[in-house]
């Protein structure tokens, strides 16, 4: 453990460099992920005089500006060794920083971040871009995880006053109508494209009529047009018709997401050329305004796109992903398992007794297939991210894995899974997360309320370990005093766990089966020991509540996120985050580790996935189509692809190496609420709120896959009308919706959900 | 559609008199108007928001129901304090005063004792959560348990037999045909079909073929059914009126109903009769099941248990009177579920009655079977077919009762069916005649009968008075089919009293009634028992249910009653009880969000997973 913390907090403190530490929490940005603790920053000088090799190329001058803004804040603080060592570092002089003091911080804490966030993917905007934006952009970067605090009331000003400025109410009327007509009379091929402008240009003139007090003008614009826009975007525009007063607007996430966020749109050559020329010709200022300031079109060459091409993309709370956000090179192989010696022996024993004749085959194919497993070229390098070393029980556990797996049935479309339910009885609809542990011998249910309980499903009982008072009676040396310490006197079927004071939202257990995190609505994340059943340590970062947590494959670290737009990366033995992951713009539903451990995936109310590197805390994938907030990931096992799952009841396949959308499964008909791959990655089950589970080819739909340059190079897809082909089962509960799916290493399917009468 | 409703949501504000009506209520008493219209503004866009975040928990809650808890999560979010305070377990309706030309809904805020609250009996203990396992598929085959929807829903029963023509959806079709379990030849056999579908839209032909269980399991149930123990036929019948996955196999079993019919009318076997017919009835029940398509079989043979001439040994002694009744009360009921306009049952059931009920030659027994039949159609067939032959029929009663020369047999038949005119007619003649009750006018009016069906009517409009002053009791039902067959679902049986209490042990598991997988390596919960007991909501009976917690912990209490919610009550009671070195606690169905769900639902949400039915009445969990 302690070889793995120096590691992770070294490459940590690297960057802390470009921490921005001005306020706890809020002060995010992409790049900057670490957390915000003055221990790390008053790291040694000899992990700080490393710092900047990892730096990503950016402008000298930003660098300065952030190391500036650094300073002023040691400053202020009073932190006057550090300010040293920084600036003995960094190689600047007393006097940049009073010169260019000034203006680094005149952007208030935000400046710094901004100009980082504006380096992402900015640089190469075909638009020319005014300068306006940059103010609002780098309020953004603060804003976005920060709500109602005092504090920021002045930056929402700031973010509001660029509506300010305009014009006469009465013409946005005839603007957007004028627009609207042109658009419709131009040729098919361009008419789609350009009908991605309306809905955030409707959503900026709206929130502009909002703000200069119009209230009458802004209700009737919205009654005129508000019918024409995509029904995905419906519930976005539920929010907007409530919103008719200036002050409303103050404190309202949604809006400022719209506000901060540049919304993407994504238009070939010369769609965009013929809506320039049009909005020019007719001196039309006030829409050109808008999509100079607001929106950001991510202009292709080429033909452009058909609509149900847009409409697979579309339907996120930002528009699409630019195409370089999604252009990092992800290192998505799996690691090398460790080589592990099978007891030939034990395993040839049991193969006599359960068969009479020992197979002798089996330990060759064993060795054979640890083999295999060469270092796939894909893979990230072994210790990238730090991982803790295997203990003496975790072999054991991988031995009984490899044994189990020699068993395991190859499904297929002609051998489907058997589906083994468990139903919580008396739930009463307060069932909120289930978890079950990869051997599956334990399952975990969150309630709404706030207890976790824990079942054991095999005939062993949970039992703890004796009270202190009766441990010191234990004679010590004995050969079984594992066994001596625990209680059989309160074994049980099961155990409840009491801590939390708000529903628990999500559950899971570590890899070894001896810890379980679970995170509630009161906003933390709390880890419990299953040998003594009581909490060990309660996470506080999320100030509200926690959505979703995950262990990783390996251990050790975890992820939550929750109602503060913020993904948070842990080790169980900090009690502050390794990592924050920040960009989402709005709650973060659910996450999920890459089975490499190096890479997590985050689903969204924003409507969209990202994959965040957990070595940076880079943003290396943004994936747009879903129409809904996401309930569900999963990655197959072999980590080359991601399911994801919303409440449009849509699945949505996707290619991480080449961030491209490759299917959508259609069938289920309200919320997914679980997703899970077989263990060989052959079927894709999900499991919804509509009582059903459902199983999926998900060999097929992988292989039909033809990923040629053309699309990898501009992210046009084309996707297969093939969902009904590829489902191979439907399967109806009573009244129970499937909240989890668990693929046994046998490849059994366990269901688990709450009976509601 | 879309806009209208989008419209609507853009205008939807509180209306600015409510704002008048809470300035007024907290002592402000003269708003002006323009603070109201921009309070009202302000409020309903605070309230759009709040249910917009709650909307969140409810999403995250894997609920498809908003809770009052969802609601205050949400406050919570905004940093606004949550609703303290008490919870009520029933629905409080709004009430309404007008006055002043102002309309007002309110809740009426009682104030409310706490030495009452603290005094009255707790709230049962709710049932601990459960886990239990079943398959849900079986490599890629839904097996028939209940637990599982049945395979083939009644709906898609329906419009198979009403609309044979309409294509079937593919996963269902599939689904049904391959239950056979002989899975490659029905697959095989599903490739023909659809061929056969795609071509020319014929009904395709689907083989019924049973696995080794189900024909065990059709063995053993039509065995217990006609065999002599009574115990083991009342379980049998309980499967079949309850067991989901009967579909397969319902021909075998009308076939078998009507064979065993056909054999026995001509043995003249009473007692396997009403065998038959209590199957009838069970698959009636079963809710499952569709039973149109084998109407042709089951309809004859019920007939024939009203009408026929002779249904047992010794007519004279023999109460073959009930058979008659209860078969004429499937009748009616199969009537009233399955007559259509294509089939028309009802009319050609009431033409076969009335006509031989017409002919003069046709004997007692039979005579009984049709007006038995006629008059369980409901008052409008008395109203029209029976009372204007009253007086026909109670001159050839009379010729019976009073005339020199009669069999014993057929003084026993006219008797009988004196009576059962008395019977009917009397309720519907209560009903629609107006008063006084005239002796000589009925008998001008009925002949024979009349005196006696004026005292039948005094007598059933001064029960009718009663009853209604009788407040509305819960009463129970439960579709068990109890030894005798004087429990019959067909409603038309007229006032049946306060029924007593009855226990019933629902049986613990029916082995033979479908293959239950064992789960792999899933320990089940301990075998646990349930009681269930018909009461009415009075509480004088609770004292039944009580158990004793011997050992509780103070937090725990608290956390089940009030689900984690921190209210001042539930805190309090959770002290009061700490006091006891025991406490009594009567156990209950916990309703988690009072608010949301009818009162009645208090004492109704009780499921058995034995029986995987939902029971109206109380369970009780015996530690």
């Amino acid at each position: 453990m302690a070889a793995v913390q120096g590691g992770l907090i070294d490459t940590e403190e690297e960057k802390d460099i470009k921490t921005e530490p001005a306020n706890d929490g809020c002060g995010n940005n992409n790049n900057n992920n670490t957390a915000n603790d003055g221990r790390l920053l008053n790291a040694s000088p000899g992990s700080i005089s490393s710092g900047g090799s990892n730096k990503p190329a950016t402008g000298a001058l930003e660098d300065q500006q952030t190391l500036l803004a650094v300073l002023q804040f040691l400053k202020k603080n009073n932190l006057s060794e550090s300010v040293e060592i920084l600036r003995r570092e960094a190689g600047l002089s007393e006097d940049t920083e009073d010169s260019k003091g000034l203006d680094s911080s005149g952007a208030g804490s935000g400046g710094a971040a901004g100009n980082v966030d504006s380096e992402s993917g900015d640089a190469n905007s075909l638009l020319s871009r005014v300068s306006v934006s940059s103010s609002a952009v780098s309020a953004s970067a603060v804003q976005a995880p920060s709500k109602g605090a005092g504090e920021d009331q002045p930056d929402v000003n700031v973010v509001l006053s660029a509506y300010s400025q305009q014009g006469d109410p009465a013409l946005y009327d005839v603007y957007y109508s004028s627009l609207k007509k042109f658009i419709e009379s131009v040729l098919d091929c361009h008419r789609a494209e350009l009908s991605q402008v309306f809905y955030p240009l409707f959503v900026h003139m709206y929130l502009e009529l909002v703000y200069n007090n119009h209230e009458n003008e802004a209700k009737a614009f919205f009654e005129k047009f508000s019918g024409d826009q995509e029904c995905y975007y419906e519930d976005d525009l539920r929010v907007l018709s409530g919103m008719t007063k200036k002050e409303h607007m103050r404190g309202n996430e949604t809006l400022l997401d719209f506000r901060t966020s540049k919304f993407v749109l994504r238009i070939s050559r010369d769609s965009y050329q013929l809506l320039k020329r049009h909005l020019q010709e007719r001196q039309n200022n006030q829409i050109w305004n808008i999509i100079q300031e607001h929106l950001y079109i991510d202009i292709f060459d080429g033909m452009p796109r058909s609509k149900s091409q847009i409409d697979a993309m579309s339907g996120s709370l930002a528009g699409e992903a630019k195409r370089e956000a999604n252009k990092a090179k992800v290192f998505y192989g799996l690691l090398k398992e460790p080589e592990i010696e099978v007891p030939l022996d034990d395993e040839d024993e049991e193969a006599e007794n359960e068969e009479g004749k020992p197979k002798k085959k089996k330990p060759k194919k064993d060795s054979m297939g640890s083999k295999s497993k060469k270092q796939d070229p894909n893979a990230p390098s072994q210790n990238r991210i730090p991982l803790p070393e295997l203990k003496d029980s975790d072999k054991l556990d991988k031995i009984m894995y490899m044994k189990e797996a020699t068993k395991r049935i190859r499904l297929g479309p002609d051998t489907l899974p058997s589906i083994c339910f468990y139903s919580f009885l008396n739930a009463y609809q307060g069932l909120t997360a289930v978890d079950v542990t990869d051997d599956s011998s334990l399952i975990a249910g969150g309630f709404a309320d706030s207890t976790v309980r824990v079942w054991s499903v095999t005939p062993k009982k949970l039992r703890k370990v004796k009270s202190a008072a009766d441990l010191s009676l234990i004679d010590k040396e004995s050969d079984d005093v594992l066994e001596r310490i625990m209680d059989e006197k309160t074994a049980s079927e099961s155990k409840i766990l009491y801590g939390h004071s708000g529903p628990v939202y999500g559950i899971s257990f570590s890899p070894d089966r001896n810890y379980l995190l679970s995170s509630s609505e009161d906003g933390t994340v709390r880890l419990w020991s299953l040998q003594t059943f009581t909490c060990l340590v309660g996470y506080k970062g999320h100030n509200y509540p926690v959505w979703d947590t995950q262990f990783s494959p390996y251990g050790y670290y975890f992820v939550s996120g929750g109602h503060d737009r913020v993904a948070r990366l842990w080790a169980t033995d900090h009690y502050q985050p390794l990592r924050m992951f920040s960009g989402h713009l709005a709650d973060i539903t659910c996450t999920r580790f890459h089975p490499n451990s190096n890479y997590v995936a985050t689903g969204s109310s924003d409507r969209t996935i990202r994959l965040w590197d957990v070595l940076n805390g880079n943003c290396v994938r943004i994936f747009t189509g879903h129409k809904g907030p996401i309930h569900a990931l999963a990655f197959s096992p072999n980590g080359k692809f991601l399911a994801s799952g919303a409440t449009d009841g849509r699945v949505l396949l996707w290619d991480i190496g080449h961030g491209l959308m490759i299917g959508e499964l259609k069938g289920h008909t309200d919320t997914i609420y679980s997703l899970k791959f077989s263990r060989d990655g052959e079927i894709l089950a999900s499991g919804s709120m509509d009582n059903t589970v459902r199983l999926w080819d998900a060999m097929k739909a992988f292989d039909d896959l033809e990923t040629d340059d053309f699309t990898a190079a501009t992210g046009h897809i084309h996707l297969p009308e093939n969902s009904q082909e590829l489902l191979l089962g439907t399967y109806m509960s009573k009244s129970t919706p499937v909240v989890h799916l668990h693929f046994t290493r046998r490849n059994l399917l366990l269901a688990a959900g709450a009976y509601n009468p | 559609m879309a806009e209208e409703r989008r419209q609507k949501q853009c205008s939807v504000v509180l209306p600015t008199e409510s704002m008048k009506a809470m300035a007024e209520s907290v002592g402000v008493g003269q708003l002006q108007e323009e603070s109201c219209v921009a309070l009202s503004e302000e409020v309903s866009y605070r309230i759009k928001e709040i249910a917009q975040d709650a909307l969140k928990f409810m999403h995250h809650g894997k609920r498809r129901k908003l809770t009052t808890s969802d609601i205050d999560n949400a406050l919570k979010l905004k940093n606004v304090e949550p609703l303290y305070g008490f919870q009520s377990q029933e629905f409080i309706p709004f009430r309404f005063a007008s006055g002043g030309g102002r309309e007002l809904h309110f809740y009426e805020e009682k104030e409310v004792d706490l030495s009452d609250i603290i005094n009255t009996p707790l709230p049962r203990v709710p049932l601990d959560v459960s886990l239990k396992a079943h398959w849900l598929s079986i490599e890629g085959v839904q097996p028939a348990i209940p637990e599982n929807p049945p395979p083939a829903p009644k709906e898609q029963q329906k419009t198979e037999s009403t609309e044979p023509l309409k294509l079937v959806k593919p996963g269902q079709e599939e689904e049904s045909t391959i239950q056979g379990k002989n899975q490659g030849a029905t697959a095989a056999d599903g490739k023909g079909q659809y061929l056969e579908k795609g071509l020319m839209r014929l009904k395709p032909r689907s083989t019924h073929e049973l696995s080794v269980e189900q024909q065990l399991y059709y063995k053993e149930i039509t065995e217990a059914c006609v065999g002599s123990c009574e115990a083991k036929r009342a379980e049998a019948l309980q499967s079949i009126a309850t067991d989901p996955g009967l579909y397969q196999m319902l021909p075998r079993f009308s076939t078998f109903i009507s064979e065993g019919v056909r054999v026995n009318v001509v043995q003249n076997n009473l007692a396997l009769l009403i065998y038959l017919m209590r199957m009838v009835k069970a698959l009636m029940d079963n809710p499952t099941l569709y039973l149109e398509k084998y109407l042709h079989e089951l309809i004859p043979a019920v007939v024939t248990c009203i009408v026929s001439k002779q249904l047992c040994l010794r007519p004279d002694v023999d109460n073959h009177w009930a058979l008659r009744d209860f078969a004429a009360r499937l009748m009616a009921q199969s009537c009233k579920t399955f007559s259509t306009t294509t089939n028309n049952i009802q009319s050609r059931i009431t033409k076969t009655f009335t006509k031989s009920w017409l002919d003069d030659k046709t004997q007692w027994t039979t005579r009984y079977g049709c007006i038995a039949g006629l008059s369980e159609l409901g008052p409008d067939v008395i109203k029209t077919l029976i009372l204007p032959r009253l007086a026909v029929e109670g001159a050839r009663i009379k010729a019976v009762m009073e005339g020199p020369v009669v069999s014993n047999i057929d003084k026993i038949g006219a008797d009988h069916v004196q009576s059962l005119l008395l019977k009917h007619c009397a309720s519907v003649i209560a009903k629609t005649r107006p008063l006084p009750d005239n002796v000589e006018q009925y008998r001008t009016d009925y002949g024979y009968l009349g005196p006696m069906l004026c005292s039948h009517v005094v007598k059933a409009r001064t029960q009718a008075a009663l009853q209604a002053q009788q407040v509305n009791r819960t009463t129970l039902t439960i579709t068990q089919p109890r030894p005798t067959l004087s429990v019959s679902q067909s409603g038309l049986s007229g006032s049946g009293g306060p029924r007593t209490p009855s226990i019933i042990k629902v049986p613990s598991s029916l082995t033979l009634m479908s293959p239950r997988p064992g789960t792999p390596s899933q320990p089940s919960p301990p075998a646990t028992k349930y009681i269930v007991m018909a009461t009415s909501a009075g509480a004088a009976s609770t004292q039944q249910f009580k158990f004793i917690l011997c050992t509780f912990w103070c937090y725990d209490i608290f956390l089940i009653h009030s689900g984690g919610k921190k209210s001042f009550l539930h805190h309090k009671l959770g002290n009061y009880l700490a006091n006891f070195s025991y406490a009594v606690i009567y156990s209950c169905v916990r309703v988690p969000t009072p608010q949301l769900l009818p009162p009645h639902c208090l004492i109704c949400t009780a499921f058995c997973p034995c029986t995987n039915r939902l029971y109206g009445c109380f369970i009780q969990h015996l530690l």
